[in-house]
């Protein structure tokens, strides 16, 4: 997993609130067995006007203008704002490696629904919850001028706003840990084999029948 | 102190807790379907690993099955007209010869949607902690078991470790007091705690549900309870072990027996909140005053009940709760203040996770007898949650009554619930379902989804419009 620790770049919004794993990666891109290309197909339905057509090429969808990823005072941006409740749904993990592969590093929102917010910290994307005051100074300062560009710490668990205040966020520790070391979950756990063992042989010795073979 | 059930499931799985609080839990089952699996297993491969406990594990393909009876006449996967669908139901075949991972195939009798098949079989038992690469694994917690959905990367985790890296939730219980009046599911329960709570009201929870109408549901209701729990945003759901309980699943496949089952039985008895024990949250609702619910927008707890109307803007309290109606109105086709029974529907969809069990079968069955479905009803799916579910619903005749009645009955798998197979919601088109989620495009590009028990669900479709199941005739 890459690494997070500072990252700075630009803000892109997208003002709504409960945005679903299904809007981010709608299920007909869930059929691959692999682990990439979902980049293009990120938020599909609010991206292109026309439905997927997967014998149509990617050149000839047309895009819809009106909506912030497609704007081109917001290209390039690596920080996605957005409401409350961020990532509600589905627990499928296409949703973050979409948003990654599309270049987006950190999520800023409010507030974060639990599945989403585990799979992020296993892709090196940052969820940043932040006071709904803050994100919305932040939508406004988006929607006027130029746009935002921000600087994110994990480590100091700091964001500088375009003004040079600083806004304090907080991440689980261990998360953070992880997170800025780029740690794989499996490796870290499989240090503690003994344990797990130890408690496996207990637990067999008390509830048995949870060991039984899958006969089917 | 007393300790709550999810207090107890916790510590009867903690193998090891950090000081910042992150902790590692032992998994007793991990249930496995098509389309959140290929990376994890291909992660171990990568790696060198390999499955720490074989036997923990069911698979069984769900998510991207044909629902086309005619399709799965065919041989293995022949029938999946979709290459790339086709790809990934024999990459779940392979993955489970090559790492000896017990599966339910296909062409298998025991095939449905894993969290049918889980409790069917005996998978799914008390006390235990239950993984899935999907959300809806809330549903098992209806059996007094920790259960709740998890991403690929931890799908990959479980594997090689049996064991989950997380943290403990809070404790909310969902009190929920009196008798249910006729013609009120667990659908609309589960519907109407979501509106009073909101779908991110249990984030970071795990959620109880407790009280008398909870206490008198079937096995089959309290699934679906705990099934739509993640829809409040509580990655868990959870009742209770009580004699219901017991009685179902003496007797699965998988359950222990003999000795064991005297065992199991005596510990599965402790398996429920001590009187004492401290919740972070509560909330009471009474039972007595829901009345059957419909969605009207794009979230599940954007919802009402049948006797009421779409919102206004002046029941909106601020600019997001504004814009959130408004957006939805416009996804939806509908108006402010409409009143939720002048909706006429084109599609009804009876399936899904949530109510495709055999109770479901025999609510909607009972509602549609003698009718036929109404002219302006395009299209009705009956999706039978298992092979088992459909074998029993065609020994009672009700797959006769569904397609005397111009609907279609078809072979098992999650279907129009989340669309990735070929049974769609047409642009623009207004479907009845009696699934869990209404996003926009959740049951195709553009498709308007209206969540509903499968009597209303039913009543909809006879009628052609939103309808207490009550208030049709009864043939």
């Amino acid at each position: 997993m890459e690494a997070f620790r500072v990252h700075s770049g630009l803000v892109v919004p997208l003002d709504r609130a409960n945005v679903d794993t299904d809007l981010i990666i709608p299920k007909q891109f869930l059929k691959s067995i692999k682990r990439t290309g979902f980049g293009p197909n990120l938020f599909d339905e609010l991206r292109y006007l026309d439905p997927f057509d997967e014998a149509a090429p990617r050149a000839t969808r047309q895009p819809n203008l009106e909506f912030s990823l497609n704007m081109p005072k917001y290209a390039g941006a690596s920080i996605l704002l957005s409401r409350e409740n961020f990532g509600c749904g589905s627990s499928r993990e296409h949703a973050v490696w979409a948003l990654v592969q599309f270049g987006i590093r950190c999520v800023i929102a409010p507030s974060f629904a639990d599945i989403f917010k585990n799979n992020a910290f296993k892709s090196g994307l940052l969820p940043v919850e932040l006071d709904e005051a803050v994100v919305d100074r932040l939508f406004q300062q988006s929607a006027d001028g130029e746009g935002v560009n921000l600087t994110i710490d994990l480590g100091s668990e700091q964001v500088t706003l375009p003004d040079g205040t600083q806004v304090d966020f907080s991440v689980d520790a261990f998360r953070r840990h992880c997170l800025l070391e780029g740690l794989d979950d499996i490796g870290i756990t499989l240090q503690r084999e003994d344990a797990i063992t130890a408690f496996e042989r207990n637990h067999q010795r008390t509830q048995p029948w949870l060991f039984n073979e899958v006969k089917l | 102190m007393g300790r709550t059930l999810y207090d107890k499931l916790w510590d009867a799985h903690l193998v090891d807790q950090q000081d910042d609080g992150s902790a590692l839990i032992y998994i007793d089952r991990h249930l496995i379907h098509e389309v959140t699996s290929p990376q994890a297993f291909e992660g171990l491969r990568l790696a060198g690993r390999s499955p720490r406990r074989l036997n923990a594990n069911v698979a069984v393909p769900d998510h991207n099955v044909s629902t086309d009876p005619n399709e799965r006449a065919l041989e293995g996967y022949s029938g999946v007209a979709d290459a790339t669908s086709r790809v990934q139901l024999e990459t779940l075949n392979d993955n489970c010869n090559d790492f000896n991972i017990p599966l339910i195939d296909l062409a298998d009798q025991r095939q449905g949607i894993v969290h049918v098949m889980g409790p069917e079989q005996g998978a799914t038992l008390p006390g235990m902690t239950i993984v899935c690469g999907d959300s809806h694994t809330s549903t098992h917690g209806a059996f007094g078991a920790l259960a709740h959905g998890i991403g690929t990367s931890e799908v990959e985790h479980v594997l090689a470790t049996q064991c989950l890296l997380t943290k403990k939730m809070d404790n909310f219980r969902v009190v929920l007091d009196g008798e249910a009046q006729p013609g009120v599911t667990a659908k609309d329960l589960a519907l109407a705690v979501i509106g009073q709570i909101g779908t991110a009201g249990a984030t970071g929870c795990a959620l109880e549900f407790a009280g008398s109408a909870v206490r008198s549901l079937t096995m089959e209701g309290r699934m679906t309870l705990c099934n739509m729990a993640i829809e409040a945003g509580a990655r868990a759901g959870m009742v209770a072990v009580d004699q219901v309980t017991l009685d179902y699943v003496k007797s699965r496949p998988m359950a222990p027996t003999g000795e064991q089952w005297e065992m199991a039985e005596t510990y599965w008895r402790t398996l429920h909140s001590d009187a004492d024990a401290i919740f972070d949250r509560e909330l009471v609702i009474d039972a007595s005053a829901i009345e059957p619910q419909v969605t009207w927008g794009t979230s599940p707890e954007m919802v009402t009940s049948i006797r009421g109307t779409v919102p206004t803007m002046d029941d909106m309290h601020d600019e997001t709760g504004r814009k959130s109606l408004e957006r939805a109105l416009d996804y939806m086709g509908l108006q402010q203040g409409m009143k939720l029974s002048d909706i006429p529907v084109d599609m009804v969809f009876i399936g899904s996770c949530t109510n495709a069990r055999i109770e479901d079968m025999r609510a909607a069955a009972a509602v549609v007898r003698g009718h036929k479905k109404a002219d302006n009803v395009e299209r009705v799916l009956v999706v039978p949650g298992s092979g088992l579910v459909k074998a029993q619903a065609e020994a009672e005749g009700l797959d006769k009554v569904f397609t005397e009645a111009g609907m279609e009955w078809r072979a098992p798998g999650c279907s129009m619930c989340l669309a990735m197979n070929a049974d769609k919601v047409e642009p623009g088109k207004r479907c009845a379902s009696t699934s869990n989620r209404n996003f926009e495009g959740r049951q195709g590009f553009g498709g308007r989804t209206h969540l509903v028990s499968p009597a209303m669900a039913a009543a909809a479709a006879v009628t052609g419009r939103f309808t207490h199941p009550a208030h049709v005739e009864a043939l």
